[in-house]
């Protein structure tokens, strides 16, 4: 068998490298991104993270830091990273069509059987590409299997000699385990923090004890998941490319509030406004669903208040997309999980038992007649296309409300610059 | 199963005689064709200012810029410099790069090793309202 050779391309800082493909000014300067709401840090330039900055550090806590350094500090902008998201695919599928999307950010291609003279000049030059087209710096980790790309990439990041490209296959197997013995166990792939903890228990410090655990040990206590990542380290490559990828699974929308909700009505507004956007994304991949999961909860994080969320599930009795349905089963959904007295946080939709948008069946007894679905479906699909051409929400359904007190805070939200009209990047060219 | 695309002119017609066109049935002419050339490397900016008048960009025209092109010297390109954008002419003298306004009112500017310079992207179309 020929040796398996995939590629993790995996964006810098994406959030950030985003915002500085439009920025000029930023460009060498801290910036970070924060998460919805504007609550946390989630994504750091480089020179944010040298001022200390953590992954998920609540802004609150970097206030200080921010002023001093001049950090740019922006919400997070999903139009414009979904964009240059697809963008960025777009030019590695030039590549090869072997290619996985697994996150917004990262991307496996399998580069097996092609006659390359060079891998890591070909990872160069993809790294050049994507930079040219995009505006966006990658590095590129070319190893035997995913969770070794996976640490390649890692090794790019932090070590500036390899000039963004790393391949472990032209490392020797003792140079191989010099690099993961510096891996620690909670930046292997797959390993959480819970795993991290259980390893360390038994005396595993990093990804190279991992890959050396005892046979029989890894059999006696590790679960599947970690048997795997073990073989993985060892360079058999256990998780293919997910090349087509499987219908999803569920679709979720779920979101804190702009601040805590204590009204019912605003509540319903949320929660059929998330129904709404979900019911938008399960017809964007032509799909129906027949079941949703409502749920709420309280402020974790306002201990002196009562805590309360829960959920609720409905099984439908048809699949549909249909969104004044879907609405319908979501509010009826709250109303058996609403308790007063509460101030609630968040709320989210989720929908389930997904199938493809043709695979409707007339029941025996009639209730479900195949020309109103049609009738549905098509009434949808002029609501979403309006929705698209004169942008989300121009028709919306009047159980989401006008005002939408509760929707999130995006202070420092920048503009829409490759998907809106009016909000193209503005070159003053005096 | 109701059709996802419809066919834009053939069997529309669902009695009476076939349309003699039905067989000549092309696609509507799009602009993206003519002007994108690359989709995922064109991006859309709006110019203000007059700094490229005698290039034929005015303020507020809006330009089709291909970061997949090579820029080369003489072509009309997006640059960051010193932290701000600029639309200008790329001129290549040996060694040395200057962006040139296209209006004499500004001057050139000859981009020295110690300035933050960088080629943003290659302009190929302006879009200028006539009305």
């Amino acid at each position: 068998m020929k040796e398996r050779v995939l590629a993790l391309v995996d964006c810098n800082n994406f959030y950030v490298s985003c915002e500085r493909a439009f920025h000029a000014a930023i460009q060498h300067t801290p910036v970070i991104v924060l998460s919805n709401n504007d609550g946390c840090v989630v994504a750091r330039s480089n020179e944010a993270k040298k001022l200390g900055i953590k992954m998920g550090q609540p802004v609150f806590e970097c206030e200080q830091l921010i002023r001093e350094h001049k950090v740019q500090v922006f919400s997070s902008n999903y139009s414009l990273y979904a964009d240059i998201s697809a963008r960025v695919m777009s030019v590695l599928s030039q590549f090869t069509s072997r290619l996985e999307t697994y996150s917004i950010d990262e991307a496996f291609l399998d580069l097996t059987g092609l006659s390359l003279e060079d891998r890591v000049e070909f990872g160069h030059e993809i790294k050049a590409r994507v930079w040219q087209y995009t505006g966006i710096p990658v590095s590129v980790g070319i190893a035997s299997t995913k969770t070794l790309c996976k640490i390649a990439c890692e090794v790019v990041k932090q070590e500036p000699q390899y000039g963004g490209v790393l391949d472990l296959l032209r490392f020797s197997e003792a140079d191989i385990d010099v690099l993961l013995a510096k891996v620690e166990l909670r930046d292997v792939w797959g390993i959480g923090p819970k795993y991290t903890r259980f390893l360390e228990n038994y005396g595993f410090r990093n990804a190279k004890d991992l890959k050396y655990a005892d046979e029989r040990w890894i059999r006696k206590y590790l679960t599947v998941v970690g048997e795997r990542t073990v073989l993985e380290l060892r360079g058999i490559c256990c998780l293919a490319l997910e090349i087509a990828r499987p219908t999803k699974k569920g679709i979720m929308c779920a979101k804190s509030f702009g601040r805590d909700i204590t009204s019912p009505d605003e509540l319903q507004e949320a929660v059929a406004s998330y129904t709404a956007r979900a019911a938008e994304k399960l017809r964007e991949q032509d799909t129906l669903a027949s079941q949703i999961t409502v749920f709420v909860h309280t402020n974790a994080f306002h201990k002196d208040e009562p805590q309360y969320s829960n959920s609720f599930t409905i099984r439908l009795r048809h699949p549909t997309s249909f969104t004044p349905a879907l609405i319908r089963y979501a509010l009826a959904a709250l109303r058996a999980i609403y308790r007063k007295g509460y101030s609630y946080k968040k709320a989210g939709v989720l929908l389930n038992h997904i199938s493809a948008g043709d695979s409707v069946q007339p029941d025996l007894f009639g209730e479900f007649s195949i020309p109103e679905h049609e009738q549905q479906a098509r009434l949808m699909a002029i609501v979403d296309a309006i929705n698209q051409i004169y942008g989300r929400n121009t028709l919306f359904f009047a159980a989401q409300g006008l005002s939408r007190p509760w929707k999130m805070q995006q202070h420092r939200l920048s503009a829409r610059f490759t998907t809106r009209w009016d909000e193209i990047l503005t070159i003053e060219n005096g | 199963m109701y059709p996802k695309v419809l066919p834009l002119l053939k069997g529309i017609i669902s009695c009476g005689f076939p349309s003699p066109a039905d067989d000549y049935a092309e696609r509507r002419l799009d602009l993206d064709e003519l002007v994108v050339a690359h989709p995922e490397a064109t991006f859309y900016v709006r110019v203000t200012g007059d700094s490229m008048n005698r290039a034929a960009i005015y303020d507020g025209d809006i330009l089709v810029v291909d970061r997949a092109q090579t820029p080369a010297h003489n072509n009309i390109v997006v640059a960051i410099l010193n932290g701000a954008f600029t639309v200008k002419r790329l001129y290549l003298k040996g060694d040395t790069v200057y962006l040139l306004p296209a209006n004499p009112a500004y001057k050139p500017v000859r981009v020295e090793s110690g300035m933050d310079f960088q080629i943003w992207g290659v302009v190929t179309y302006c879009i200028h309202r006539v009305r």
